[in-house]
């Protein structure tokens, strides 16, 4: 089997990694709408290789940590994700947060190049990084522990009730977040496991929720995910180059020049009842074909939806409810860069022995301003859109994402330093 | 008067300021973050055959305590062409002892005393680190904070030293129970 199994393999996957990349690549400087995904190896903000030849590997594609603006927002979604969320213990203070940015900062610049944390007693699980990237956000809870309440973005609080809301308070808010992401499950275990260790004199983890895209080699790169609905879910996403300003802070703010807010929302997915939707009335819910994603007024993915289009019965093509038209604005800055990731976590079979699943969504968005671009968006899609029926928001919380640091500093020492 | 000097770290080629070293531990610099500051015990100034001038420490750090003991741990790595001895150790915390681990008497392993201090030899390294040879603050007189920086001085056999900032983690192991040469053994963790 050495004859031909890995070497054999690994010679193909590395190709048609390159191959995928370039290709997308190519259509993101073009301009293409939606893009984003494919920017894999762009320079500054995507991944590169740290070798070259036959025997490089996925596992060896390193994000750059320091920077103007911390990775993992824009950066192209990796495959997995875990995302938790801590509550700061009693006492932490301004010092202490600025002690904890300072272990972190050093854990991350050393994990995401494929270098063992300072401590690190499985130093050999960092030497894959996969494209790691790990995301520091704040609470408003840091900004009262730090004594900074005035310089706590007006937007960082929970989102106001919304009346599809089922929210369950584990999934709920939080004083801090890590965004972890990377190609590799592994990877992503053993970071987060570091982080949190050394993070155990200043708090403790509220809730964790992982979630995962398709395998790196799966298809190409830049394809535009499908969630376990079966959709093609993300298409009108911003590009966070050409639409740079709907993701960063442009520092009205001050400190958070550089920086952008995280949404989280945990949105379940009622995929029992789904079952029992036919493919035409699922195209109808989303206005959207399931093959490809196109409008059911258009031929491609990435045609422009034609709302006001109106069929052989005289009803517009794309209904009144569907979700396309629901979520749409005529206000460009009512948009905001979505980076979700599917969940599929056991079921609860002791309270529901029918139960076959508990999936849906790690709805992650950024943007720069959550009430001006978010806020706007979710109120419409609560009002009216008939995709409520299969999906119910579970946990939300938001962030302040700090602006990234160049070496010598740590993360959020704009705000803490 | 004392020698500080600027050097080359010997396996990445970057150059060690004093300006990298007041943020040493909070920057994330590339892996084995020099960190030190070398200075010569003559009065003669920049003796450049001084033990330290050859003496770099990498990944320094130290376990965070409340109080009690703690360990101290990096990589020294010695680019000189003589066998470089660490002779002993201070600290503004705590008196400070070298340690190695061994075997006592029955099997178990413990820390004692290192007899003869550290040898680094000439042109290689030697790793303090959890389970083996490290620095043990033996009574703290302040806690230990995770992600504050501490220095330790090193004292080598020619008299000359070598600061070496420590930033502080947070650090289940380094449990090693103590032989101090009584059968007394201590637990140097100090979780509560």
């Amino acid at each position: 089997m050495a004859d031909v199994g890995p070497t054999a393999q690994a010679r193909v996957s590395r190709r048609a990694f390159l191959v995928g990349g370039a290709a997308a690549g190519a259509v993101a400087v073009a301009g293409a709408g939606g893009a984003w995904a494919g920017r894999a190896t762009s320079p500054g903000t995507g991944a590169a290789p740290s070798g070259t030849g036959e025997t490089s590997l996925h596992g060896d594609l390193r994000v750059p940590f320091h920077g103007p603006r911390q990775a993992g927002v824009e950066t192209p979604p990796q495959a997995y994700l875990t995302l938790v969320a801590l509550t700061l213990a009693p006492g932490a203070d301004r010092d202490a947060l600025v002690r904890l940015m300072r272990i972190w900062t050093d854990d991350v610049a050393r994990l995401t190049q494929g270098r063992p944390g300072l401590t690190d007693t499985e130093p050999e699980l960092a030497e894959v990084p996969a494209r790691l990237t790990v995301t520091v956000g704040y609470g408003p809870a840091v900004f009262t522990a730090a004594g900074l309440d005035d310089r706590r973005p007006s937007w960082l609080r929970p989102l106001p009730p919304f009346g599809v809301d089922r929210l369950e308070d584990r999934w709920n808010d939080g004083d801090l977040v890590l965004q972890v992401c990377a190609d590799d499950e592994v990877t992503v275990s053993h970071a987060v496991r570091m982080l949190l260790r050394e993070a155990r004199d200043f708090a403790s983890v509220r809730w964790l929720q992982k979630g995962f895209r398709r395998s790196v080699g799966s298809e190409p790169a830049g394809r535009t995910m499908r969630n376990l609905m079966g959709q093609v879910d993300g298409t009108r996403n911003v590009d966070p180059v050409a639409d740079a300003p709907l993701v960063w802070s442009d520092g009205t703010d001050g400190w958070l020049a550089g920086g952008t807010s995280m949404v989280v929302r945990r949105i379940r997915m009622e995929l029992d009842t789904w079952d029992e939707v036919d493919r035409s009335t699922r195209e109808a819910v989303m206005g959207r074909r399931l093959v490809d994603g196109a409008p059911l007024t258009g031929d491609t993915e990435h045609d422009e939806p034609d709302l006001d289009a109106v069929g052989p019965h005289g009803l517009t093509v794309i209904g009144p409810a569907a979700h396309v038209r629901r979520a749409r604005t005529d206000d460009q800055a009512e948009r905001f860069l979505r980076r979700a990731y599917s969940y599929d976590v056991a079921p609860d079979v002791a309270a529901d022995p029918s139960v076959l699943s508990s999936s849906g969504l790690v709805f992650v968005t950024f943007q720069a301003d959550v009430d001006r671009q978010f806020v706007p968006v979710q109120r419409r899609l609560d009002e009216v859109d008939l995709l409520n029926e299969w999906t119910t928001p579970i946990g939300s919380a938001v962030f302040a994402v700090p602006p990234g640091c160049a070496e010598g500093e740590f993360l959020g020492q704009a705000l803490l330093g | 008067m004392s020698a500080r000097t600027t050097r080359r770290a010997p396996l990445l080629g970057v150059t060690v300021t004093l300006a990298l070293l007041a943020v040493a531990g909070c920057s994330g610099t590339p892996s084995g973050t020099p960190s030190g500051t070398a200075s010569s015990g003559s009065s003669s100034g920049a003796s450049s055959s001084a033990a330290a001038d050859h003496l770099t420490a990498t990944d320094p750090w130290i376990k965070a305590a409340e109080s009690g003991m703690t360990a101290a741990f990096a990589v020294l790595h010695n680019d000189g062409d003589q066998d470089v001895t660490v002779v002993g150790a201070t600290s503004d915390l705590s008196p400070v002892e070298l340690h190695e681990m061994a075997t006592d008497d029955s099997g178990a392993m413990v820390m004692r005393q290192k007899e003869g201090g550290l040898t680094i030899p000439a042109g290689g390294e030697h790793a303090l680190e959890p389970g083996g040879d490290h620095l043990m603050l033996m009574e703290l007189s302040a806690p230990v904070q995770a992600g504050a920086e501490y220095d330790v001085t090193l004292e080598l056999s020619d008299g000359s030293t070598l600061v070496v900032t420590a930033p502080a983690r947070t650090f289940a192991g380094a449990k090693e129970s103590y032989d101090d040469g009584h059968g007394e053994g201590h637990d140097m963790s100090h979780d509560g």
